[in-house]
């Protein structure tokens, strides 16, 4: 009898990182269950999974790769079919998937196919009386909602970069089965990658965020090399102001209108900290604010703070940082 | 073209959030509602593409509380044809529930297209569209960012991690939209007259319990404002090594 199903995602035959989180997740979630309840890892792809022999050391009891020759990519319909398949024939308690781009547009399918609430965005997780509670953040994080599912199974996505993954010196059995059926009749055609080593701000553990203190778009590049200095491990963010004005991408805007963020160093640079902007990056761990108004409302919620001009200070950071990577 | 845009009556964006008595949910007093941002792709981009086929009809179908007229008045206003209110009472936090009854009410209607914004600025639930489209088994595509119809068939974009992906569908269809669509008009005078006089559908309706139970609606622990480290890139080397040795992020 298994209990939790983390539903991992994969690109290129690969397992993205986010999915460790995931498992990471479920894995808190079968032992607050209690009972000795089991985690099973779900992937779905053309073939065999690089990485899905890794997943066991996150927590999960057993790994399933299902193959499909349509499942090479996203195939939303399809998916959401063989998912909601697998959590109907396990008699799982409870389905885990990550709040990404794909888990986000895979979760209420499943939810809906099988007729269960879904909670979005999960920050916290916990059991009481046997039923699954959940925190997740509503009006951009300006409020924390706390709600208790009934009934099973509980259906949770989980926000990136707050479940931070936990190494076990385990390995999970490894299973490999074919399913058929149609994928659907959405088909993901192609993705046209981004500049490579591009990361996403809704899942980088660092965001280097700029707003109209920029005063142009081209400045961005200073804030470009400060991201670079952080070795891959960094984004570049934005405000609304700039992405409005056409300087950023909104892909790039946090805020309430953009992405909620929640990385472990989150440095403002340039912007005021409109209430909006502030909902969407106050869950970061650490928040540095560069600003030469001193007194900016950014300041009100950074940890660390400089007083100055951005276009000496940031340069100055960034061969800093370029030292502790050097 | 027969398009259906379902949207949604929310707390503006600028919102300072306060608890009600209830420590379930918001104290709406003072609060100033708008119509949804991302709702606002989803009506633009259903007019462009009647305007685009040269007939047809957009439906705004909201479901919420009698202010939420308000709301379908500001698409009519827009250029929509007409507006369905499901009226209800209260705060639904189950989704799925919200599917349901647009669902029931979407069905019969015939529709080439059925939009949605893809998320509401105040529950940020983020499932509604797509999982009306497994209701009502309609191919779906969610968070479009481009989006081209021809022939009875649709190439959408969508944002994922690092990179967009393109995606094909037939029609009729499930969409949601994100910001970067298109830029959504601003009601004219005229068509705010216009809109005084187009017909609104009121439909009192009872979406189910649903299985989520709200424990509290809290405000996330206050942020204890930090230091200024100093002033200029002089107070540079003291930040980072307050990040490594204090914070220890780096």
């Amino acid at each position: 009898m298994s209990d939790v199903l983390a539903v991992l995602e994969q690109r290129d035959g690969a397992v993205r990182k986010v999915s460790h989180e995931v498992v990471t997740g479920a894995r808190r979630l079968a032992d607050a269950l209690g009972g000795g309840a089991q985690v099973d890892a779900l992937v779905l792809g053309a073939g065999a999974v690089r990485g899905a022999d890794q997943v066991g050391g996150f927590g999960a009891d057993r790994v399933i790769t299902l193959t499909h020759p349509g499942f090479g990519m996203y195939a939303p319909e399809g998916y959401a079919r063989v998912v909601a398949d697998r959590v109907k024939a396990g008699g799982y308690r409870a389905v885990v998937f990550a709040a990404s781009a794909t888990g986000k547009d895979l979760a209420p399918r499943v939810a809906a196919r099988l007729g269960r609430p879904l909670v979005q965005d999960v920050t916290d997780v916990s059991v009481a009386g046997g039923a699954v509670i959940a925190i997740r953040p509503v009006y951009a994080g300006k409020a924390l909602l706390k709600v208790r599912v009934a009934g099973g199974p509980a259906v949770l996505s989980l926000r990136p970069n707050v479940f931070t993954p936990v190494q076990r010196p385990k390995a999970g059995v490894q299973e490999t089965a074919a399913v058929d059926g149609s994928p659907g009749r959405v088909v993901v055609r192609q993705i046209k990658a981004a500049a490579a080593g591009t990361l996403d701000v809704a899942e980088a553990p660092i965001i280097v965020s700029g707003g109209r203190g920029l005063k142009e778009p081209a400045n961005f590049r200073v804030l470009e090399e400060l991201a670079a200095a952080f070795a891959g491990r960094a984004a570049v963010g934005a405000s609304r102001a700039v992405v409005d004005a056409g300087w950023r991408p909104h892909a790039d805007q946090v805020g309430q209108t953009g992405k909620t963020v929640s990385p472990t160093l989150y440095v403002a640079v340039g912007i005021s900290g409109a209430i909006q902007h502030l909902a969407g990056m106050r869950t970061s761990k650490v928040i540095v604010a560069i600003n030469k108004d001193k007194d900016a409302p950014i300041f009100k919620v950074a940890d660390y703070g400089i007083v100055g001009d951005l276009f000496e200070v940031v340069p100055k950071l960034t061969e800093e940082i370029r030292k502790l990577h050097g | 073209m027969r398009i259906a845009v379902c949207i949604k009556r929310v707390p503006d964006s600028e919102t300072r959030v306060k608890i009600a008595p209830d420590g379930k949910s918001l104290d709406e007093a003072g609060v100033k509602f708008i119509l949804n941002p991302y709702d606002e792709f989803a009506v633009e981009e259903g007019l462009r593409l009647k305007e685009n086929a040269g007939a047809g009809e957009v439906v705004v179908i909201a479901l919420g509380p009698p202010a939420a007229q308000e709301t379908i008045r500001t698409a009519l206003a827009m250029g929509a044809d007409r507006g369905v209110l499901l009226q209800t009472a209260g705060f639904h936090p189950d989704g799925l529930e919200t599917a349901r009854a647009l669902a029931a009410e979407l069905k019969n209607g015939a529709f080439d297209l059925i939009l949605f914004g893809k998320m509401a600025i105040d529950d940020y639930n983020h499932q509604v569209g797509p999982m009306v489209a497994e209701l009502l088994d309609l191919p779906c595509v969610t968070t479009v960012a481009h989006l081209e119809i021809a022939g009875g068939k649709g190439t959408a974009e969508r944002e994922i991690e690092g990179g967009v992906e393109v995606v094909e569908f037939p029609l009729p269809a499930v969409l949601t939209t994100d910001k970067g669509l298109n830029e959504p008009r601003y009601p004219a005078l005229k068509g705010i007259m216009a809109a005084k006089k187009k017909p609104l559908d009121v439909k009192p309706t009872a979406p189910g319990p649903g299985a989520l139970e709200i424990l509290s609606l809290a405000l996330p622990p206050e942020r204890q404002a930090g230091k200024i480290v100093g002033e200029g890139s002089a107070a540079v080397p003291e930040l980072v090594r307050l990040l490594r040795e204090e914070a220890k992020v780096l």
